[in-house]
């Protein structure tokens, strides 16, 4: 693991099994210069948490592909904070609730629950990417 | 014949085992009480005086040895996660015989740092963080170490990026740096460490355990009898180059204290479709029950399994197996002396392998998602294991070793516990295990054969 870049964990939350988005982020994320410790598919808060422990992470990228990511990522950003990862950088996105609603709405209320930035579906890695880069104060 | 000598410097006994290693077979066996307080030497010649009793004067080729006296290898342990690197550092320590008196996680407080001092163990391992990981934990944990003083080894494994600090606090102190014990996340990495505390034993455990004066007799004490184990199954399972071996198996030791089970796989799901959680498991993997044994440790086994169910087993009211149970704790040198206390000590026997097993096992939990029904794999999966290898007091001496043992195995009432099913139940009656493991380190060939040979069948499964 190199020192001087970032290090993200990314990983599909909950019962999700959608593997291949994850795939696509984690090889567009590593391209992009960040360590990328890729917990997979059915990943739980608590191995979320664990990892970023471990590896010191600075931010956790969730992804959520099955409509059910607004009641798995509940407390996460809590109990983040219970760990000793206060601050940490949460990200979240993918279909990540159910049914169409104003992404607005939806950005409001992960906003709420301590989510930095939220995601809709279809978004392209580099728009993550850009984010990642401005949030952490990672220099071109 | 080529005899060689083998002794287990045990915690109570001195166990001495004679292998002809020239057409491979068993010599004899003999035990004396340990005589670490006065002269180990003093056990050992009373011990081999009752074997060569039995054979006839021995001109020994090679004298090898084990130990687990004194208290064994006793170590503590460090991490940062308890499921990650704290399981990671316990898991190297078991996996080199080691006594693991107490894992922590997180930063040591105050109250671990006295406890860590009046346990004064022999070597301490301090782990924490992937490599570039967290480094704030185990420079916190060293400092701890460094108040606390004392004069044991300690062997660093964690983050590499805190290894020179690490040192730097610990100036002064015997430091041996390895390789981290989970370099990236969710990978193992215990070989290197295992090296090391392999290599502080020999240099100089054995020596300020006073076993050292027991060397001038005989080749060396090789290894902690743990290990000799471990190194016994693993060619067991494994075969030499000339002889096959007996493919994938489960050990279980059940002794006074705790209950050892050990495995030879590589547990990996049925379906390939079933998702591996958790940290990877190693081929060969220790585990120890500090609180299953059948004597110190009793109350262990009623906690964990339950008056109600052992009574059951045992046929006895719930009244007289605790009244049973008490004596047996009250009196650890006590064997079963009547028709009820063989059938309290055969339940718990049972109970005690059903209890190390389960914990040692890998588990399959099922979780309905959009997409059906997924398998989530923790730990080894041990179902297609078909050896099943018991020892200890309580099973050696007994006719219904076979049905004791399958208290190890699947159980449709745990259906989750990925427990071996369908197992030949071999016995180690005459107590050769680690014996043979500390052959098999210069004579391989000769072990396999005995080990095969002495390792009994035993279908009674009834």
């Amino acid at each position: 693991m190199e020192q001087n870049k970032k290090t993200l964990i990314i990983g599909v939350i909950g019962a999700d099994v959608h593997a291949v988005g994850n795939q696509i982020l984690y090889h567009a994320f590593t391209e992009a210069g960040f360590n990328v410790v890729n917990l997979g598919v059915m990943v739980s808060q608590e191995e979320f948490i664990n990892a970023a422990i471990e590896t010191n992470a600075d931010a956790i990228v969730v992804s959520s592909l099955y409509g059910q990511g607004e009641l798995d990522c509940r407390g996460l950003r809590e109990k983040c904070d219970e760990a000793g990862l206060e601050g940490i950088l949460l990200y979240v996105g993918g279909n990540i609730v159910i049914g169409k609603q104003p992404f607005e709405e939806v950005e409001k209320r992960f906003k709420a629950m301590g989510f930095d930035r939220s995601f809709p579906p279809g978004t392209p890695p580099e728009v993550d990417i850009e984010y990642l880069k401005k949030d952490l104060h990672v220099e071109d | 014949m080529k005899p060689v000598l083998l002794i287990d410097f045990g915690s109570t006994y001195t166990k001495v085992t004679a292998a002809d290693v020239d057409a491979p077979r068993l010599l004899g066996t003999a035990n004396s009480y340990t005589t670490i307080e006065t002269d180990i030497n003093d056990g050992l010649a009373d011990a081999l005086e009752k074997l060569e009793r039995q054979t006839g004067k021995l001109d020994f080729a090679a004298r090898y040895a084990c130990s687990s006296a004194a208290g064994g290898l006793r170590m503590l342990a460090s991490g940062l996660v308890p499921e990650l690197t704290a399981e990671a550092a316990k898991t190297a320590s078991l996996g080199a015989g080691a006594k693991v008196l107490k894992t922590y996680a997180f930063q040591l407080n105050e109250d671990d740092a006295d406890e860590i001092k009046a346990i004064d163990p022999d070597i301490f391992l301090l782990c924490g963080g992937t490599d570039g990981g967290n480094t704030a934990c185990i420079i916190h944990n060293a400092e701890v170490l460094r108040e606390i003083g004392g004069d044991y080894p300690i062997i660093l494994a964690g983050n590499r990026n805190a290894a020179r600090t690490c040192s730097r606090i610990l100036e002064g102190r015997e430091v041996h740096v390895t390789e981290n014990v989970m370099p990236a996340f969710g990978t193992l990495n215990i070989e290197p460490t295992q090296q090391v505390i392999r290599e502080v034993f020999l240099n100089r455990i054995i020596e300020a355990k006073g076993l050292s004066k027991a060397s001038e007799l005989i080749s060396g004490i090789m290894m902690p009898t743990p290990s000799a184990v471990m190194a016994a199954i693993k060619l067991l399972a494994e075969g030499t180059e000339t002889q096959k071996g007996i493919g994938d198996l489960v050990a279980v030791d059940v002794g006074g204290a705790t209950t050892d089970v050990y495995s030879v796989a590589e547990g990996l799901p049925d379906d390939p479709r079933t998702a591996l959680r958790g940290l990877p498991e190693p081929y060969i993997k220790r585990t120890v029950e500090g609180d299953i044994g059948m004597r110190y440790s009793i109350h262990g086994i009623v906690d964990a399994a339950g008056l109600k169910k052992t009574a059951q087993i045992a046929g006895l009211t719930e009244e007289r197996l605790s009244e049973i149970v008490e004596r047996f704790a009250a009196h650890t040198d006590l064997l079963p002396y009547d028709d009820e206390t063989q059938r309290a000590d055969e339940a718990l026997a049972s109970m005690a392998i059903r209890v190390a097993v389960t914990r040692h096992a890998g588990r399959l939990s099922e979780i309905f998602g959009l997409g059906g029904l997924q398998l989530i794999q923790t730990g080894k999966n041990l179902k297609n294991v078909d050896q099943f290898i018991v020892t200890g007091g309580s099973l050696i001496h007994t006719e219904h070793t076979g049905r004791i043992a399958s208290y190890g195995f699947y159980d449709a009432e745990d259906p989750g516990s990925l427990k071996p099913q369908n197992c030949t139940v071999l016995v180690d009656r005459s107590y050769i295990i680690a014996a043979m493991g500390l052959l098999s380190q210069y004579y391989p060939d000769a072990a396999l054969t005995i080990l095969k040979e002495e390792l009994k069948k035993d279908d009674r499964t009834e």
